[in-house]
């Protein structure tokens, strides 16, 4: 099958890559490029614990294909923290005990720093209604809620 | 005591244990560095696919896999003559079966072939091209449909055990059973008020996210590694084993990271395959189930048929309780109602009580275990007729099950007497709670129920190793599933009297540790975590050995406190305190090595119980419900990380939560699930929840040195029935079947003209 070529940057890198038209962008950055972070619990876009960032947009990767990275600033769970330096989302939700088995936390991570950077002052309703999107089987999301809401007073404060 | 003094409870003041400190394997799981099943690559690995079965029922007439092997990239094409032909008659033999069908597919979804090839796109087309041959069979997936005479027949060889004359033909009756004592017939008839319904429960998946994988590597010298995810990877490797009719000891099996299993990731489904692929084709294998795939071919819990009916007299004494319990396993034995009739009234103190309980095959996947199996939908059953009663005798329901509560001396209705347990005081914390008090507004009702586990112990390995520097490393044997890992680094601080950054937990591989039971039946912070303590003890004392003989004094003249070996007694001398680190610097030189080991089949688990409060509110336009207060109430026995303890307590209620009100598996009427996928077999998101209250009870077990009890599972025993309870006092109607999906809850409100 014929492969197609990608331009494309991934946390703040240019990266190249072959793809088969049929692979999804998340298919691409597990099985092309080793960046296991973001997880595949459905592929049908349900769960989002394959979220990542399209020059910002908040996307299910598993529902983008691999070739539409051309030319697009792709955000992944790897570019999230800084080195040792957590974000403050990823520390808040180590505190707050906020994930169990931990396979839908990058997702969670990456949804709700997206939904930071929109709104830094969101109420506990909209913090359950931006997740929506991130199943957890584990917590009962009570933690994860918690977490993210002493994160934006974290931010705020600044 | 089962066993002896020195692992029991002692009471103590603790330093680490109840801190709510940062698990070790936190940052690597918040940045996306920890590897789950899907995660491992090994170099020139191929891509597995196994094809399944389209129909419910149908025999496999013949299979020919020759255009697959013939395609450009396929590398092996196994079926069932790939595996062992010697495995015996029994569970293993179902396994197997499970894995791979033989001479009939059992279910949609049931394994018929699989392929190994140099890509997934390539892997995907060898299987349609690979041509099974079916003879389409009658089919049932309905387990009291199943139990009918005339029913389709899944196995000829299941003659129904437990009955008497034993039946002269097959069925898909496996089994009955039956518990309790007493005389049920003369309590109903020394009550006052009677209490029977009959309730109906779907079968709800454990939902975990991860699906199931794992990668193999078979050498040419017969020997392999796997790695995957599973709640127990000794289980996996003896299973593969016996599978692949290849010795234990040559196979190696890592449990990666678990993203969830609930139950779910107790048995095999792809391991064996994934070995069977990588032998013929002498490369590694990786197998990753789709979501599809898991949910038409891994384990989802029983449907189930129950009938309760509890006798009472006035004062609310119970005077009999009696259940039947029915409930399909899938195409296999092996349904947990044996399980369901045993805890259906264990939180009772009760004089005349009978289960009676009958496992049931249908053509459906084969059940897996699911958090508590089988205790869930019993107590839904019996815990909302119990919530009746006290409507009927005008009595609070908190109150009717304070005065019939199991306490200590109490003869359980499953057979052995209580210890120490904490029933009564979650009822009385829960009754105590701000929460009960609190008014309710329109369409909204309140529910409680309480709810029992048995908890488990099992066989458990743990090795303590100290370190040059005076840090630990802690080998154990059970998959991590929700931070035990950091409770086994506070239990072994705790011990040691040091820093708990200074253990570091490992979950070792097969081939480093001796046998350790499945992460399974809440046992792991009891049974991994008594033999935590006790590796850790055996440590201390060879450390004050080594003290004792760098003094050169009696080992009896010295103790060990706060992590540091220190003269004691009379005649001990005067020398400044060793550190761990002192001792560990130059252990070289005393002696070698130090180390602690502890190996024990855990016996005295320590049930433990729980009370929910639940408060639901009706849509009586559309019949939605949404729970808008929740509070769980919950005996740990011990706390040894509150804020994990917690999380199992909130996770425990939304799983309860989206069994009652959303999910169920869906069959067509040609047996085939129409919805097998995240997005039409909804469990609950954030924004369908509450925050959920958490009071943790804690009455120490006495079979744990720190009086541990599991907590795991017990916490999605009650919130069936505590949320049935709520939405059937909110509509005014009692509700007996699951899940309480708004067309459902709008027909019992235009029955009884509500609407």
């Amino acid at each position: 099958m014929k492969r197609i070529p990608v331009s494309t940057t991934i946390n703040g890198d240019a990266v190249e890559f072959l793809c088969e038209p049929e692979e999804t962008l998340l298919d691409v950055l597990r099985d092309r490029l080793g960046m296991t972070g973001s997880k595949e619990g459905c592929g049908t876009g349900d769960c989002g614990a394959c979220s990542v960032t399209v020059d910002g947009r908040l996307v299910c990767s598993c529902l983008m294909l691999g070739a539409e990275a051309q030319g697009r600033e792709i955000g992944t769970i790897e570019g999230v923290s800084d080195g040792e330096r957590l974000h403050v989302l990823q520390s808040k939700l180590l505190e707050h005990a906020a994930l169990q088995c931990g396979i839908c936390t990058p997702g969670i991570v990456v949804a709700a720093k997206s939904l930071l950077e929109r709104n830094p002052d969101p109420d506990e309703t909209e913090v359950r209604y931006w997740l929506a999107g991130n199943l957890c089987r584990c917590t009962g999301y009570d933690k994860i809620v918690r977490a993210v809401l002493d994160a934006a007073q974290e931010i705020r404060k600044g | 005591m089962p066993l002896d003094s020195k692992h029991g409870f002692s009471p103590r003041q603790f330093k680490v244990v109840g801190e709510r400190p940062l698990r070790p394997d936190g940052i690597d799981k918040v940045t996306g560095r920890a590897r789950f099943g899907a995660d491992a690559f090994a170099p020139g690995m191929l891509f597995g696919k196994v094809l399944r079965s389209p129909h419910a029922h149908a025999r496999i007439r013949s299979i020919d896999t020759s255009k697959a092997e013939a395609l450009p990239g396929v590398k092996a094409v196994v079926t069932r003559a790939d595996f062992a032909t010697d495995v015996e008659e029994g569970e293993t033999a179902n396994v197997l079966e499970n894995v791979m069908a033989g001479e009939k597919a059992l279910y949609e979804g049931h394994a018929v072939a699989a392929v190994a090839a140099v890509s997934n796109s390539i892997a995907k087309k060898a299987l349609k091209l690979i041509e099974v041959d079916y003879e389409v069979l009658p089919h049932v997936t309905d387990v009291e449909k199943a139990m009918e005479p005339g029913a389709p027949v899944l196995h000829d060889h299941i003659f129904t055990e437990g009955v008497e004359p034993k039946p002269s033909s097959p069925s898909n009756v496996c089994q009955r059973i039956e518990v309790g004592h007493g005389d049920v017939e003369k309590g109903f008839a020394e009550a006052d008020v009677i209490v029977e319904h009959s309730f109906k429960t779907e079968a709800t998946h454990q939902g975990y996210i991860e699906p199931h994988a794992c990668l193999a590597n078979m050498s040419a010298d017969g020997s392999g590694e796997l790695w995957g995810c599973t709640q127990g990877h000794f289980m996996v490797r003896d299973t593969c084993a016996a599978l692949l009719g290849i010795d234990v000891s040559r196979l190696r099996v890592t449990a990666s990271e678990i993203g969830g299993g609930f139950g779910g990731k107790t048995t095999v489904f792809l391991e064996p395959t994934a070995l069977a692929l990588s032998r013929k084709a002498g490369k590694p294998v990786k197998l990753v189930m789709t979501r599809e795939e898991v949910f038409l071919a891994s384990g989802p819990t029983s449907s189930t048929a129950i009938h309760v009916k509890i006798g009472a007299k006035k004062d609310g004494s119970i005077t009999a309780g009696f259940a039947e319990l029915k409930y399909q396993g899938g195409a296999f034995p092996g349904s947990p109602v044996e399980m369901g009739a045993m805890a259906a009234f264990a939180c009772y103190d009760l004089e005349n009580v009978k289960c009676v309980g009958w496992d049931v095959v249908t053509n459906r996947p084969k059940q897996a275990a699911y958090r508590a199996p089988g205790a869930p939908m019993a107590a839904f059953a019996v815990e909302s007729v119990v919530s009746e009663l006290a409507g009927k005798l005008g009595i609070d329901p908190i109150d009717l099950r304070l005065k019939n509560a199991a306490k200590e001396g109490t003869k359980s209705s499953y057979g052995p007497t209580f210890g120490p347990i904490g029933l009564v005081e979650t009822l009385e914390a829960a009754k105590a709670h701000p929460h009960y008090a609190k008014k309710l507004g329109p369409n909204q009702g309140r529910g409680v129920a309480s709810g029992f586990w048995f908890n488990f112990g099992g066989q458990t390995c743990t090795s303590l190793n100290v370190n040059i520097d005076g840090t630990c490393t802690l080998s154990v044997g059970t998959p991590d599933i929700g931070g035990s890992r950091a409770s086994m680094c506070m239990m072994a601080a705790e011990e040691l009297g040091i820093p708990y950054d200074n253990v570091r937990a490992i979950v070792a591989d097969t081939s480093s540790l001796g046998y350790n039971d499945v992460t399974d039946g809440s046992r792991v912070t009891f049974a991994s975590g008594l033999a935590t303590i006790t590796a850790a003890r055996e440590a201390k004392k060879k450390l004050c050995e080594r003290a004792a003989a760098m003094w050169g004094i009696p080992v009896e003249a010295v103790e060990w406190v706060d992590g540091e070996a220190r003269p004691a007694g009379p005649n001990a001398g005067e020398f400044e305190p060793l550190s761990i680190a002192d001792i560990a610097a130059v252990a070289g030189n005393t002696g070698g090595p130090i180390a602690g080991h502890y190996e024990v089949s855990a016996d005295g688990a320590g049930p433990s119980f729980a009370t929910h409060i639940v408060d639901a509110e009706v849509d009586p336009d559309t019949g939605r419900v949404w729970v808008n207060g929740y509070t769980v109430v919950q005996d740990a026995g011990k706390a040894i990380h509150p804020a994990y303890v917690e999380g199992q307590f909130q996770g425990g209620a939304v799983q309860g939560i989206g069994w009652v009100l959303n999910e169920c598996y869906m069959y067509n009427d040609k047996g085939k699930m129409e919805n097998a996928g995240f997005l039409d077999y909804r469990i609950p998101v954030a924004s369908d929840l509450p925050m959920i209250d958490t009071v943790i009870v804690e009455v120490p077990n006495p079979g744990h040195p720190y009086g541990v009890r599991g907590v795991g599972e017990t916490s999605i025993v009650p919130p069936l029935a505590a949320v049935a309870n709520a939405v059937s006092a909110a509509v005014g109607v009692r509700l007996t079947e699951l899940p309480m999906s708004p067309p459902r809850v709008l027909k019992a409100l235009e029955d009884k003209g509500l609407v």
